[in-house]
């Protein structure tokens, strides 16, 4: 049990996402400006993950190693990819039509987030179990929600501050963003090598 | 090679099974967008946005094929309602420039024709055959339909003035 | 007694000797006066006369209308020189309509109806007496005090304020009408908690105000009235900041006094209501005080409603110096005014003209987010927050962390190291959410219009059309029964 705490703690705060591991950096950016819009953007991505985590790790185990098509791995992960961000689509338009329009092309752009891409490859790299698996991409989404949300929340603030013409608007951002980052460096000791 | 075909093709139905059925599942009838978007315009139907009607002005910004800034009777407030709901900025460079503006009757040019309270979509215009007619500024909505069909512009778009009920402090103007 | 711990709140200086020495004098009558139709909160009243009639004082010129509205009285005798717009005494130098009394300097007053015991009288034609005399709140909000005490017969309020806060820095007409006329105010208090039937009755009086202190007391022995005194600071005489004082209860944001069954009316407004019971008098006067470093003789005047502020300062001795700004009401919630042609209106409780010096700089420097506001701030809000976001142009995130509980007491302006006009800011969000409002009125109003029209135009088609088609059913009914006798002849 303490392993998976461990194991959820790493994955979202030591090895954050996006601003270790430079995953996902696209709604990083994108849907960060408003901090609703961005939590919502976190669950629909943690939805994502989390699926497709699971399902790639069953389809690498049941289906490509027994047939030996490996080569095939990137082919059949975005397809199972592609297939949860399109269903995510329809619920979330059918369930709140506003959210659908503010997130706007953000949404079926979770396919692309490399995040989401890269969380299941990493699963293989490291020959991971389906739990270790699981567990990892849930608390890696977890970490991105976090980053977003709390990214969202500075650029609340900044967007109230007196900016100076040569650094408003992006240059601020990334600047901003760039500080977060050193500030999860920080982490690094939480977990003890 | 058989097996690589094979098992891709089976995954791929499989999978086009299942958001085949969701999409049956949670299907939308419509944009409810449109019906969101069609509450919040005047729906006076006045075509000034280039779209025809409210209705369609609105399934045109539901759309992203207008600025939230297209209705100019709206103004402001329709402007910064829209972008609320739309979830976007409004630009509002364009709308400030715009004063508000009010029909006014210049009386001695009025023929008393009826053509302006006709084409008004809002009944903003009292009068009758033969008699000078006048507007009801609280209803106009500046639509400016009653200026183009007047065929002695008497009728005319003047800025509204600002009443003592309407005044307020203006932004302060400071760099901190 | 035991006061209660109070939020917020500043001490400026008081500047009050200038002006609280002097007895009220009565301002000689000037030639014209300018009476505006709407000097208090809700619809303008209704003009009765006409160019050329004569008046005389305390003759009834102009009509509430609706149910939140006061009537408006001739301040003396003489003839309407004309009805129309005049410039109003508010900071947009707009004008409002006003009627215009050319004064006959004879000051006849209207056949008045004196009641020797006003006790007698029902709370509700106390409260109709008070409505009929035109009174409104005299310490600066001018809502009508008759729909106040209607409303706390009905709100069951149970504890009548008086408030003689008078916190605003050099303005002292309170404190003087307190001291020359505390028995006069006595009866128009308890007037005031018999027509509202409250139980207790407590008067506010802050302690930079000794001698007027120990007249209302002299004056209240033996009354249910209690007089209190409560530290001096500003802003006192805010209806709430004195209810919390006084009793220790908090009006909930958004809500009235009422709401937790008190009622709080000004020491000017309870010597008004006496005079319009007692004597069937209406509010056609009032004692303001005119002060600030550029006044030669600074006083406390009984004014007729309607004189302008050139004639105050003219009967002051005119300008010692030349003034740097002249102001409508005290220097902290007070607005600039840009002529001195500018009629008194029953809420102005004074004119200042200021020098240079007394107004200071105001060049505004960037937030150093010191916190001296939020500290400052009687309501308890952060006016830091409220000002970043109404700057970046959201208003409707500075309406969700409060706004509009802010009462614009300028408490936070005051304080402010970098001297950022918060209250201006704050005064512009609240004039721009109002005219978002009305601006979605007129958009459901329009929409409802435009729907009925288009149901109209339907309407008057399908008639045409089902008369039509009757007349057609009429002809070719004709035609049958036509060729079905030129068969029978046949």
């Amino acid at each position: 049990m303490g392993e998976y705490l461990l194991l959820l703690l790493s994955t979202a705060l030591v090895n954050n996402v996006v601003l270790v591991k430079f995953l996902g950096l696209c709604p990083f950016m994108g849907i960060s400006k408003k901090m609703d819009t961005a939590l919502s953007m976190g669950l629909a991505t943690t939805f994502v993950i989390t699926f497709t985590t699971a399902g790639s790790w069953l389809l690498e185990h049941w289906l490509l190693m027994p047939l030996g098509i490996g080569y095939l791995r990137i082919l059949t992960y975005i397809l199972v990819i592609a297939a949860v961000v399109q269903f995510t689509e329809m619920v979330i338009r059918k369930v709140s039509p506003a959210l659908y329009q503010v997130l706007g092309i953000y949404l079926p752009l979770i396919t692309t987030n490399c995040a989401v891409l890269g969380l299941p490859l990493l699963n293989v790299q490291e020959n991971n179990g389906f739990a270790v698996s699981l567990i990892g991409g849930f608390g890696s989404s977890v970490g991105f929600t976090l980053v977003l949300v709390l990214f969202a929340g500075m650029r609340e603030r900044i967007a109230l501050a007196s900016v100076s013409q040569t650094f408003a608007g992006a240059p601020i951002a990334f600047i901003t963003a760039g500080m977060l980052a050193l500030a999860f460096m920080g982490f690094a000791g939480l977990v003890p090598h | 090679m058989l097996t690589a075909l094979t098992s891709l093709t089976i995954l791929g139905a499989l999978l086009g099974l299942i958001l085949g059925v969701a999409a049956k599942v949670f299907r939308v009838e419509g944009n409810a967008m449109v019906a969101e978007l069609n509450e919040i315009l005047p729906g006076s139907q006045c075509g000034q946005c280039g779209f025809p009607g409210c209705n369609g002005a609105a399934q045109a910004l539901a759309e992203g094929r207008a600025p939230v800034t297209l209705c100019p009777p709206g103004g402001r407030a329709v402007a910064l309602a829209l972008a609320a709901k739309l979830g976007v900025d409004a630009d509002m460079s364009g709308v400030e420039d715009v004063v508000p503006r009010v029909a006014d009757v210049r009386e001695e040019l009025c023929i008393g024709c009826t053509r302006c309270f006709k084409v008004c979509p809002t009944d903003a215009i009292m009068g009758a055959a033969q008699q000078i007619h006048s507007v009801f500024r609280e209803a106009c909505t500046a639509c400016g339909k009653c200026e183009e069909i007047c065929p002695t512009e008497s009728i005319r778009l003047q800025p509204v003035t600002v009443t003592l009920h309407a005044w307020y402090w203006n932004k302060p103007k400071i760099a901190a | 007694m035991n006061l209660f711990k109070l939020r917020g709140g500043v001490h400026p200086q008081g500047r009050k000797e200038l002006a609280e020495k002097h007895a009220i004098r009565q301002l000689p009558m000037p030639e014209r006066l300018f009476v505006p139709l709407q000097q208090h909160v809700g619809a303008p009243a209704q003009p009765l006369v006409r160019v050329g009639d004569q008046v005389l004082k305390g003759q009834l010129i102009g009509a509430g209308q609706g149910f939140i509205s006061a009537p408006v009285h001739a301040p003396t005798s003489g003839r309407i020189a004309a009805i129309g717009d005049f410039s109003a005494a508010h900071p947009s130098g707009l004008s409002s309509p006003t009627v215009t009394i050319e004064a006959d300097g004879l000051d006849n007053w209207l056949p008045t109806r004196s009641v020797d015991d006003p006790f007698a009288l029902s709370p509700e034609e106390i409260a109709n007496a008070v409505g009929a005399a035109g009174i409104v709140g005299l310490g600066g909000a001018t809502f009508p005090s008759a729909v106040k005490l209607s409303l706390s017969r009905k709100n069951n309020v149970h504890t009548l304020i008086i408030n003689g806060g008078e916190c605003e820095p050099y303005i002292t007409c309170d404190d003087r009408l307190m001291q020359e006329r505390a028995a006069e105010i006595i009866e128009g208090v308890r007037l005031i908690r018999y027509a509202v039937g409250a139980t207790r009755v407590m008067v506010g009086i802050e302690d930079n105000k000794p001698v007027a202190l120990r007249e209302m007391q002299a004056a209240a022995a033996g009354t249910e009235v209690k007089i209190v005194a409560v530290p001096a600071m500003y802003p006192m005489g805010w209806d709430k900041q004195m209810i919390r004082a006084l009793t220790g209860c908090e009006v909930p944001a958004d809500g009235r006094t009422a709401d937790i069954g008190m009622l709080v009316h000004n020491v000017a407004t309870a010597f008004a209501v006496r005079d319009a019971v007692r004597f069937g008098r209406p509010l056609v006067s009032r004692v303001l005080t005119v002060s600030g470093g550029a006044i030669a003789t600074p006083a406390n005047l009984q004014v007729p409603i309607g004189a302008l502020v050139e004639d105050l300062f003219s009967f002051c001795g005119g300008f010692s110096q030349k003034p740097a700004r002249m102001v409508l009401g005290g220097p902290m919630m007070g607005v600039e005014l840009f002529t001195a042609a500018v009629p008194v209106v029953k809420g102005t409780s004074g004119v200042l003209a200021l020098t240079q010096q007394e107004i200071g700089s105001t060049q505004a420097a960037p937030c150093i987010r010191c916190s001296n506001c939020v500290r400052a701030c009687p309501v308890g809000l952060l006016p830091l927050e409220l000002a970043a976001h109404i700057r970046s142009g959201d208003s409707g995130a500075a309406v969700s962390r409060g706004l509009k509980d802010c009462i614009a007491c300028g408490c936070c302006s005051f304080v402010c190291p970098s001297h950022i006009p918060l209250v201006h800011y704050f005064n512009f969000a609240k004039g721009e959410l109002m005219e978002q409002e009305r601006g979605k009125l007129k958009q459901s109003a329009t929409k409802i219009l435009a729907e009925e029209r288009l149901a109209r135009i339907e309407r008057i088609e399908r008639e045409r059309l089902e008369a039509a088609a009757k007349r057609k059913a009429a002809r070719e009914a004709k035609k049958r029964a036509e060729q079905m006798s030129k068969m029978e002849v046949a």
